[in-house]
């Protein structure tokens, strides 16, 4: 996270009856979500990154150009960021052609994405002549992100690009944002407040707490540590990558390979060698000793207890190893003391449920 | 000259014409630093501003008549310049008609500024737009509602002012005989045909010109 052609921000600002004190920094490569509740600061960050904060001290630094700091602002029209609004702000008096040239023609040559590229990747053929007022909302977010990535970024901010979609809206975009994962190098700053988005498109999570940087790391590390998730109002879990190894037809189950084993998940999750995130809550992750039987869970790993932490509310968090990834467990104290459970201990974890989580293109860490 | 009155509404024609012209490259830039200013004495300035709606034109010329008369601090300046008086003058004329048809201009100018907000001016910023440039390219295409209205209005009022330039133009055929004058002599000689040729075609002109305001005003609305 310290390399020099990282994202860094060091931002206070004081408003009414709110104090903004970040110290953030990102990686330079991936998506990295900036998850919090409203509030919290994440739309204030990313207008101060783009320089449309005035007021606010501290610096901004992005792959190793300075923006700001205390004897230089750099003006937005002069920092080369791609900043996608929550509500698009496409140009209404000008055509989806003429909005993705307006950043194209104002920008320095340098490599990046084309025109043609863009229209492929975000499916704008189509659209080109069309004015924005006659876009759906789903359309012009696709547009808009077009506009940005056109304008050769050394950074993508997207403010919470979905939070104006329906769920079924969402859907028909989120493959667009897995498709640039995938292809762009340019590091994305995502500000979202759904879990579910962060854990299907992110590399990297920064959460913020009123005003403050309250955790950071890989998506994985972070969506780990129960004080964290509980602070954003979320079960905490664990994330694993797959590859999706068979689809059994009869039965209509997804065979997928995992650090942690094989998994089978019911439905179709995509065809052979598709890469997958896996969400699994510690709350669906029960321990069984010894022979376990006839039972209706589909997955029962072999593991090995690395860590038990008592919890308040009658809980104990355990962490397990299975396979080379670890796994976490949340079951009653109760059932933890009459299972003798301690590190080294040889158990079965039992996985009542998982949540496949789109197509992770990109790598996890 | 065939049409007694032509005279008269051509002069006034180029009045109105010249006047807005100035009025809007003035406006713009006053009306969009009301739009956006935080500072404590912007509304002084707008109530300044909006002055020639509420006073007599009466007032307005008299003010107007002491700066710009051959002993007033504009206009002895002029005299110096120039050698003529700006009073009874076209030059005159327009100076004072730029000064009372103002709040035409500004206020509908202002009012689009203002509806238009940071939102898309912020958009062009990241898209690497100078401000000169993104106001050219975003806010003046989106204030072109504001822009109508600003045109129409300042050029009616224009046509239509008769106390100002009878206080500061008097009556001159060709340079400050403007038709609204035109009329009230007509009318004072008891010449009633041409009198009221010419309130017709004042008439016409400014429904038409209403009804044309509303009619865009209300297809812009519903795009």
């Amino acid at each position: 996270m310290n390399d020099a052609a990282a994202i860094r921000a060091r931002v206070r600002l004081a408003r009414a009856g709110f104090l903004l004190d970040l110290d953030f920094s990102a990686p330079a490569r991936g998506i990295t979500g900036i998850l919090g509740p409203s509030g919290s600061g994440k739309t204030t960050l990313l207008r101060c990154i783009a320089g449309l904060e005035r007021e606010g001290v501290g610096s901004v630094a992005v792959a190793g150009t300075v923006w700001q700091d205390a004897a230089c602002f750099v003006l937005p029209h002069e920092r080369a960021v791609g900043f996608v609004f929550q509500d698009a702000r496409l140009f209404p008096h000008l055509s989806v052609h003429r909005n993705l040239e307006y950043g194209r023609r104002r920008s320095a040559d340098g490599t990046g994405v084309g025109l043609d590229e863009v229209i492929e990747l975000l499916g704008l053929g189509a659209l080109m002549a069309r004015k924005p007022p006659g876009l759906s909302a789903g359309e012009a977010q696709r547009v808009a992100i077009g506009r940005a990535l056109l304008r050769k970024p050394r950074v993508v901010l997207m403010d919470e690009p979905l939070a104006n979609l329906d769920p079924a809206r969402r859907q028909e975009i989120l493959p667009y944002l897995e498709r640039l994962h995938a292809r762009l190098t340019i590091p994305i700053l995502y500000v979202s407040h759904g879990i579910d988005e962060v854990i299907r498109l992110c590399d990297h999570l920064v959460l913020l707490q009123a005003g403050r940087v309250h955790g950071a790391g890989s998506v994985q590390d972070v969506l780990a540590q129960p004080e964290l998730v509980a602070a954003l109002g979320e079960e905490f879990g664990t994330i694993l990558q797959g590859t999706v190894r068979s689809v059994d037809a009869n039965y209509e189950l997804t065979d997928i390979d995992t650090d942690a084993g094989r998994i089978l998940v019911p439905g179709h999750h995509g065809a052979p060698g598709q890469r997958l995130r896996l969400r699994i809550q510690a709350r669906d992750v029960s321990l069984a000793i010894g022979a376990t039987g006839q039972s209706t869970i589909l997955n029962v790993l072999p593991a090995v207890v690395e860590s038990v932490r008592p919890q308040t509310g009658g809980y104990v968090d355990l962490e397990l190893r299975v396979g080379t990834a670890v796994l976490l467990s949340r079951i009653s104290r109760r059932s933890s003391e009459a299972l003798g459970l301690r590190p080294g201990s040889a158990c079965h974890a039992q996985v009542k449920g998982v949540a496949v989580k789109g197509a992770a293109l990109g790598p996890l860490n | 000259m065939g049409f007694p009155g032509l005279g008269p509404l051509w002069l006034t024609v180029q009045l109105g014409l010249v006047t807005v012209t100035i009025l809007l490259v003035l406006g713009t830039p006053l009306a969009w630093w009301l739009a956006r200013t935080r500072w404590r004495g912007r509304e002084a300035i707008e109530a300044i501003v909006s002055l020639p709606i509420v006073l007599p034109p009466t007032v307005v010329g008299f003010y107007l008549l002491i700066l710009l008369g051959p002993n007033g601090a504009i206009g002895k300046h002029w005299v110096t310049l120039t050698g003529q008086t700006l009073t009874f003058s076209f030059t005159g004329l327009v100076i004072a008609s730029t000064v009372y048809s103002l709040p035409f201009v500004v206020q509908p100018l202002q009012n689009a500024f203002e509806a238009l907000g940071r939102r898309y001016l912020e958009a062009a910023a990241t898209l690497g737009a100078r401000p000169l440039d993104a106001f050219v390219s975003v806010a003046l295409p989106l204030s072109a509602r504001g822009y109508l209205t600003a045109t129409v209005m300042g050029f009616a009022h224009t046509l239509g002012e008769f106390g100002v330039v009878l206080m500061v133009g008097g009556n001159i055929p060709g340079s400050t005989r403007v038709i609204s004058i035109a009329i009230y002599d007509h009318v004072e000689a008891l010449e009633y045909g041409v009198a009221h040729r010419l309130a017709l075609i004042l008439l016409v002109f400014a429904f038409a010109a209403m009804v044309a305001l509303y009619l865009v005003n209300r297809r812009w609305r519903h795009e």
